[in-house]
């Protein structure tokens, strides 16, 4: 049992396979198109960041993969392939067995993902007593093996407490043991740190990365904060209105960015290396509504290169270099892009 | 962290605090928050005054000490010449007209039922400002100025905008009295990067055509630095550091300070932060920690800190830092009792 909980995982090659996935709503104001159409893949041992303001489909694209959404008024497409066995037509009980197990996910509020009314040794052994069948002399064990592991003081005293006597860094912590209670082969954490002061934020990104590498475990973390995945992860996926806009290792991403959202992004970010009063580039206008998005490019109302025909045509994902795609007429570097920077008055010319 | 001390106080400033004290019950225990524990700053005409720390430092406490809400249990608050903690009722309530407050979440605070001309004109009416078509024509160029179209906008309801055109909504019921100085607690912090970068610089514009005085607090360092010109740090109801914003960010002089700088993620995978990380979370205001109030987690911490308060001081020209041993600027004296400036 234990050596389950203990076991490095060895395993190569690829983890996740999402082709095509789409989730969409069906609400009283129309069809969201929340998730439309996304495919990649994760490597063992990866940690993938997903980045994109609020409404770009993050969240829901992470919940489809796990397949943590309501069954009314979802309308689902695509596969997912977990280690080759397909997810989206697995019955509620056999994704049960997945979950916590081999996929286990941490939220943004600690607080309202714990069980206010269960103690927290309680709670934290009941995945191992699901998944695992570990007794509870062994379950506790284990449970004090993972607090110990996340950085909680005084392990024995916390397993009689309830998550209200913590704090929210202590709660994250107890929200990752748990996640990490039967050694999952994937981590999905959805925004696991906003809620944090950033002094915390960053014990808690330190502590998941150690984590990961210990048990050789892949992420996916989901975030709107492009520092956050910077530090953390070796490829960023950049998300718009619901689909993938540039996907790429994340030193690559940074140094070389294609996609005008991408680079948007990053410029509206205040920067510390700025000195004060330095005037931020925003990006015009507002996402668009996902019950009747845009023709063409999503982007294509906010972006300052556009032209007839990304409004006309919707851009394929097109690759850059192996590893690096983005979907854009004119990227970064292209000639259109340089007119557009030079009567913009931010480039002289060239790149 | 003391914040005892006021070397660091100008005698020109348009807001003067002085030893400022805010404490809360903690129900029938007979204990109490110390939310903010005596810190002085001031603010001087035209300038905008960051304050950044964690949660629960006592910087929204600080802002809504200013406008009185509570009462705080002591110091000084003084506004243009005026003490507040002195005025009665009805001189705070006008008083109030030049200093507004805006908030961190834009849809809950504007009335949900009313329409946007309306939330704008409020404040107008209340104190009888000109005619009505005066009014609606303040309103309407309010509203420009902070980018909604009053054509399209005015009769519409909150719930009708995004939660930046609701933050600008806010900025506009703030301006249209025309203060002097406005407070921003938090007011991009529920906002996304991009829309984030539009209000920060609606606020510099701002500022510049309404001759305004900010005090903006937020617990991100980046925005607080891109939009200060001063930055005052606080930690568990003490000010840390006050600098010139610049100043602070390229030679942080406190521990505190350094520690935030480097706990900030950069947006950039080849900066390798040289990672000052500290152990734990701030301690309960409740039962503070003696002496300097971040010894507990502070890497300099020495027995001196564990008992002895810091004073402010300034290590530099305009850089002030209440720190026994900070990290430029030499240590501080013994036992120094500074007269106050």
């Amino acid at each position: 049992m234990s050596t389950l909980q203990t076991a490095v995982r060895r395993e190569t090659g690829t983890l996740l396979e999402i082709e095509d996935l789409a989730t969409h709503f069906a609400t009283p104001g129309g069809v969201v198109r929340a998730v439309d159409g996304v495919t990649f893949s994760l490597d063992h041992g990866q940690r993938l960041g997903i980045v994109g303001e609020s409404g770009c489909g993050k969240t829901i694209l992470s919940r489809s993969i796990m397949g943590l959404l309501p069954r009314r008024n979802v309308i689902r497409k695509g596969s997912v392939l977990f280690e080759g066995t397909e997810l989206t037509t697995m019955s509620l009980k056999d994704r049960q067995k997945i979950w916590g197990a081999e996929m286990a996910m941490i939220f943004q509020d600690p607080m309202t993902s714990l069980n206010p009314v269960m103690k927290i040794g309680k709670q934290l052994a009941e995945p191992l007593r699901i998944h695992l069948g570990s007794t509870r002399e062994n379950a506790q064990e284990i449970v004090l093996k993972l607090l110990q592991d996340v950085g909680i003081p005084e392990p024995e005293k916390r397993l009689e407490q309830y998550a209200h006597e913590l704090s929210g860094g202590m709660r994250q912590r107890i929200m990752i043991a748990m996640a990490l209670a039967c050694g999952p082969s994937v981590l999905f954490a959805d925004e696991p740190t906003t809620a944090l002061d950033v002094t915390v934020q960053a014990q808690i990104l330190d502590l998941i990365e150690d984590q990961c590498r210990e048990r050789e475990m892949a992420l996916v973390l989901v975030t709107h904060d492009l520092g956050v995945v910077a530090g953390h992860t070796d490829q960023i996926i950049v998300m718009y209105a619901g689909k993938i806009v540039e996907i790429a290792p994340t030193a690559t991403l940074f140094s070389k960015m294609k996609m005008p959202y991408t680079e948007a992004l990053f410029q509206s970010i205040p920067k510390l290396a700025d000195p004060s009063h330095t005037r931020l580039t925003t990006i015009g206008g507002r996402p668009p509504n996902l019950v009747a998005p845009p023709d063409g490019c999503s982007f294509s109302p906010r972006c300052p290169y556009a032209t007839d025909t990304c409004t006309k045509v919707e851009p394929e994902l097109q690759q850059a270099e192996p590893g690096h795609l983005f979907a854009c007429h004119y990227p970064v570097g292209s000639d259109r892009w340089n007119e557009v920077q030079v009567s913009l008055g931010r480039r002289s010319g060239g790149h | 962290m003391a914040g005892t001390g006021h070397a660091h106080l100008r005698g020109d400033a348009l807001l003067s605090v002085r030893d400022l004290v805010v404490e809360f019950p903690v129900g029938r225990t007979g204990l109490k928050v110390n939310a903010v524990s005596g810190i002085s700053f001031d603010a001087q005409k035209g300038e905008t005054l960051g304050v950044v720390g964690e949660s629960g430092c006592g910087k929204s406490t600080t802002g809504r000490a200013i406008m009185q809400i509570p009462r705080p249990k002591s110091g000084e608050v003084t506004f243009d010449g005026q003490d507040l903690m002195q005025a009665d009722t009805e001189t705070i309530r006008r008083l109030r007209t030049n200093i507004q407050m805006i908030f961190q979440d834009p849809i809950s605070s504007l009335n949900p039922r009313r329409s946007v001309r309306d939330i704008v004109l409020e404040p107008l009416n209340i104190w009888k400002v000109g005619t009505k078509e005066e009014r609606l024509a303040r309103v309407n160029k309010v509203l420009e100025d902070v980018g909604i179209d009053p054509a399209v906008a005015a009769d519409r309801r909150p719930y009708q905008f995004s939660g930046g055109q609701c933050q600008r909504i806010s900025i506009a019921r703030a301006l249209v009295l025309e203060p002097k100085m406005i407070i921003c607690d938090e007011p991009v912090s529920a906002l996304d990067v991009s829309v984030q970068a539009q209000v920060l610089n609606l606020l510099e514009d701002l500022k510049r055509d309404y001759s305004l005085t900010l005090m903006f607090i937020a617990h991100d360092l980046a925005v607080v630095k891109n939009i200060s010109d001063r930055v005052a740090v606080m930690y568990l109801g003490k000010m840390c550091e006050i600098a010139p914003s610049d100043d602070l960010y390229r030679a942080p002089a406190h521990h505190y300070t350094n520690v935030l700088l480097s706990s900030i993620p950069v947006a950039d995978p080849t900066v390798t932060v040289a990672t000052q990380r500290v152990q734990g979370e701030p301690p309960s205001p409740v039962l503070p920690p003696a002496g300097c109030r971040f010894n507990p987690r502070c890497p300099a911490a020495t027995d001196r800190c564990r008992t002895e308060e810091p004073e402010i001081r300034e290590v530099a020209p305009n850089h002030f830092v209440a720190c026994h041993h900070p990290i430029h600027g030499g240590e501080a004296p013994v036992s120094v009792r500074s007269t106050g400036s």
